[in-house]
């Protein structure tokens, strides 16, 4: 159905090529699943399928490209549109009509299929990823997986023999991207159309997957039977690598076979774990860093936040989780000061007054927020630039409170936490977890006590997401109280001492990660929920369990 | 797949029904008879300068209006119309008494304003001086009648939504109706970008004021649009739009230039029509001349492009009556013909109590069956229909 033969593709000014050699095939009927680092390629394997590369991005493409027998040099991605169906990471960007019938219906529209016939396919399709109740909304007003729903319907519609689908749970929720992907999956059995997905949450999709391609990031792809790809790949989620460290043969893919496994090294691990999932730095005896009383966050007639308290030590992180909606983001803001809060007090210690009633550069010296598209703090031309006003920032907002101290630049806390990054690059050139590492660093320069972070993990694949653990700790160590809004547990089994879960603006949870992310089952990482009813969260306190050696 | 048509497809008639609570079925009339129905009064209101016919085409307006509009967004703009309706008047009118104008000889002086001296090279415009009743009265008269030509706009705008409107668009101006629809849908998704930005410079001491504030909202905002429209090109591209068939590049000049020279006939065409001056013959030449290569130059390039189109408006009898009544109404204004034409547009020398034409007023009521003839509008869940 696909046939990638001898492809390379370089960009317009680029020195290296992106893909070389790339020999591939995908049957009719396959869900392919594309793995790899961000920027390994994957997103122009994937634009390579309909033609949007080379026709719509530039560079030279050579070898050839089949995409259900017709080759993208000589069709446009346009005339493809019959063939190949194409879903983005961010649904709303690509949506041209504004209701979901009409959105639906428009491919269709161009192919000039005839109305009768539209109207029936946006029907099945309507029904097809459980929409129909949606039919004459808005496309704007609708949650971030119902859009991304619509987008794989409008793509569905016209009928193509391939799905190409990029990264379409990235800026998802679980529960919306579980909804996706189990969309999806649906799809490959129902209608057998032939999937190919780039996808980070590869714990959901790889029990379906009948390929994986692998992209290790030096331009070459690696395709092949899923267990025997991810034997080697780099990327791998906790199971594989928990099956791969029990020397399981073929290799785990869903937690429900892995968990047929365990029993037996269920028996040879001991009860209780050798070592903790992470080594805290909580200091309990100094004053906490952040104290806050009664916090109500309402906006009209709705309440974000319910009269919350928090106290938050030193040295501490927390994982701030629970549903979209449920004022995990209201809460941070409130707390930082610049966003709205209808009452309650903030104190941090060293302080005397609230960080709500001080102007916005002294807010920032005692606490630090990274929000949600960190980008949006972005604006100057170089990497180097954006560190020297930050320095510039920090050292006047210092200089008004009168305080004095030993001032760490911008640029030795980036080298500290995101190594590598070029300083002549511009920003918005770099990846989003090197964005995400700079923006934290522009924020640190004010040397704030407490340093939020929302939803940092939006879009970061494992690399970036161990990047940004390794940043966390040692910021921690360093003995900066941290709070980081997620819904990635196994992100926050790893970056984090303590797990707050709030529902409906109010706190319904917290305390120790190792007791809170055990506790309920949609709250555990693949460890637990594998090794159940042990206690072990990582594949690390499992490896020290087995092996004594390096454990002390 | 096919197998769920047969379940969906009552379902979505069970609502209508439901909704419609027994009489006519609730939907959305065709946009084009709304635009056609309102371009005709607006052809009858700049007809006549008769305050009385004028008062009723407004009358009739806003009773068609509040009849039929939806509760969608778009059909809540009435009032900001009536609102610059009213503005043009007033403008009108204080223009008229501060630049003393249009005050002859015997005219009944209400005030004198002040007058103040303007230099020589301005000796053209005279500020202050007398103001007349009937100078007053004809720039109300005037303000009045551009006032109605908005009021009709409006209730084109309000009535059919201007996006499903941009649907019915030629084949050959497809392209240019998504070019509008993507615009509006892109002016709100800007707003939240500059509010998400602004609150997060707050984070960065959202030091520095003037250039620096503008360089650091703008930046990150406009590399966020340009992002977002490179993404939405890129997806319109692989969704198949300009898909462009069998068009050589002689048969898209050939479209161009008939379009082209239709368009400027259509305005002669207009000119001539409207302005009382010109002879009928060159208005209804230039207007039927016009028309003919305009619609030679759509079926061209509509020839070129093989679309469909998803859910098509129906044109039945509510279309057809809602249309004639409306351009009856027109007909009548524009033929001078069954009543003394100089009713249309009595004089103000002397002053006096215009009378009103029976057969024009009828003309204009009759404008006002529109309201019965459409269909009831869809409501709640369907509204955006």
């Amino acid at each position: 159905m696909i046939h990638f033969d001898q492809v390379g593709v370089t960009y317009d000014g680029a020195t290296a090529p992106v893909l070389r050699d790339v020999r591939m095939r995908v049957e009719e009927g396959e869900l392919c699943l594309v793995i790899g680092h961000t920027g390994s390629g994957k997103s122009t394997l994937l634009a390579a399928i309909n033609g949007l590369v080379p026709h719509f991005t530039g560079g030279t493409l050579t070898g050839r490209v089949l995409a259900g027998g017709r080759d993208t040099a000589r069709f446009r991605p346009r005339e493809l549109a019959d063939v190949v169906g194409v879903v983005g990471q961010d649904p709303l960007a690509g949506f041209v009509t504004d209701t979901v019938e009409e959105e639906l219906a428009y491919t269709m529209e161009q192919l000039a299929i005839d109305p009768a016939a539209m109207r029936a396919r946006v029907e099945e399709t309507l029904d097809l990823l459980g929409i129909a109740e949606l039919r004459h909304r808005a496309l704007r007003t609708l949650s971030g997986g119902q859009q991304q729903r619509v987008a794989i319907g409008a793509a569905l519609t016209a009928h193509p023999r391939i799905l190409v689908l990029d990264e379409p749970t990235s800026a998802l929720d679980p529960a919306s991207a579980e909804d996706v992907l189990a969309a999806i999956t649906r799809l490959v059995h129902d209608l057998g159309v032939t999937v190919v997905l780039a996808e980070h949450r590869l714990e959901r999709v790889l029990p379906y997957a009948d390929r994986v391609a692998w992209l290790p990031g030096d331009g070459t792809v690696t395709a092949g039977d899923p267990a025997a790809v991810l034997s080697r790949a780099g990327v791998v989620p906790p199971v594989v690598e928990l099956g791969r460290l029990a020397g399981w043969d073929p290799l785990p893919l869903s937690v429900r076979d892995a968990r047929r496994r365990a029993p037996q090294l269920r028996r040879q691990l001991p009860g209780t774990p050798p070592v903790t999932h992470r080594s805290a730095h909580t200091d309990r005896d100094a004053p906490p860093a952040l104290t806050a009383r009664g916090i109500v966050v309402r906006y009209g007639p709705l309440i974000a936040v319910r009269g919350v308290d928090l106290t938050l030590s030193r040295g501490e992180s927390t994982a701030l989780m629970g549903r979209n909606g449920s004022g995990k983001s209201s809460l941070l803001w409130a707390l930082q000061g610049s966003g709205r809060r209808s009452a309650g007090r903030v104190s941090v210690a060293g302080a005397a007054a609230d960080p709500a009633d001080l102007p916005a550069a002294g807010a920032r010296r005692l606490v630090g927020l990274v929000p949600q598209t960190p980008a949006d703090l972005l604006y100057l031309d170089t990497v180097a630039a954006e560190l020297a006003q930050a320095d510039r920032d920090a050292h006047d907002s210092s200089r008004d409170a009168g305080a004095s101290g030993e001032a760490v630049t911008a640029r030795a806390i980036l080298d500290d936490i995101a190594p590598g990054v070029s300083h002549g690059m511009h920003p918005r050139d770099l990846s989003a977890g090197q964005q995400l590492a700079l923006v934290l660093a522009v924020q640190l320069a004010a040397a704030p006590a407490v340093i939020l972070l929302d939803e940092p993990t939006r879009g970061l694949d494992y690399q970036a997401k161990a990047g940004l653990t390794g940043a966390l700790d040692r910021l921690a160590a360093r003995g900066h109280a941290i709070v980081v809004a997620t819904h990635d547990v196994e992100f926050a089994t790893r970056a984090c001492d303590r797990v707050v879960v709030m529902a409906e603006g109010e706190i319904v949870t917290d305390g120790p990660a190792a007791t809170a992310l055990t506790a309920s089952p949609t709250f555990a990482p693949q460890v637990a929920k594998i090794l159940a009813p042990l206690p072990y969260l990582t594949v690390a306190q499992v490896a020290a369990a087995l092996d004594p050696v390096p454990a002390p | 797949m096919s197998a769920l048509t047969g379940q969906a497809v009552p379902a979505a008639r069970r609502r209508d029904t439901a909704a419609s609570g027994g009489g006519r079925l609730p939907r959305a009339l065709h946009p084009v008879a709304w635009w056609v129905w309102a371009g005709a009064l607006a052809t009858a209101a700049s007809r006549t300068s008769n305050p009385l016919l004028l008062l009723l085409i407004f009358a009739v307006v806003g009773v068609v209006v509040t009849a039929r509009r939806t509760d969608a967004p778009w059909a809540r703009g009435y009032r900001f119309y009536l609102g610059m309706a009213l503005t043009v008047i007033a403008i009108r009118v204080i223009f008229r008494i501060v630049f003393e104008s249009g005050v002859t000889p015997g005219d009944l002086i209400l005030f004198r304003l002040p007058r103040i001296p303007t230099p020589a090279w301005y000796a053209g415009v005279q500020i202050g001086g007398p103001v007349s009743l009937e100078a007053v009265l004809s720039a109300t008269i005037d303000g009045a009648r551009l006032a109605c030509l908005l009021c009709c706009v409006g209730a084109a705008n309000t009535l059919a939504n201007p996006k499903r409107a941009l649907r019915v668009l030629p084949g050959a101006l497809y392209e240019l109706g998504v070019a509008v629809t993507v615009a509006l849908s892109v002016a709100p998704q800007l707003v939240e970008s500059v509010q998400r930005v602004r609150r997060a410079r707050r984070l960065r001491g959202a030091s520095g004021r003037g250039l620096r504030a503008l360089r650091a909202i703008a930046i990150p905002v406009l590399h966020d649009s340009l992002e977002r429209s490179l993404r939405l090109a890129a997806g319109m591209d692989s969704r198949g739009y300009g898909r462009t068939g069998n068009a050589t590049p002689a048969s898209r000049r050939l479209t161009a230039t008939l379009m082209l020279a239709g368009l400027a006939g259509l305005c002669i065409g207009a000119y001539g029509l409207l302005d009382i001056t010109v002879p009928r013959a060159v208005g209804i030449g230039g207007f039927a001349a016009g028309a003919a290569l305009c619609v030679s130059g759509l079926a061209m390039g509509g020839r070129r492009v093989s679309r469909s189109r998803y859910r098509p408006d129906p044109w039945r009898w509510p279309e057809w009556t809602v249309v004639s009544c409306g351009l009856a109404t027109a007909v009548v204004l524009c033929l001078n013909a069954g009543y003394n034409p100089a009713a249309l547009n009595p004089g103000l020398y002397p002053l006096q109590w215009p009378s009103l034409p029976l057969l024009p007023a009828a003309a204009i009521l009759a404008a006002a069956l529109a309201a019965l003839a459409a269909p009831p509008p869809p409501t709640a869940t369907g509204a955006s229909r």
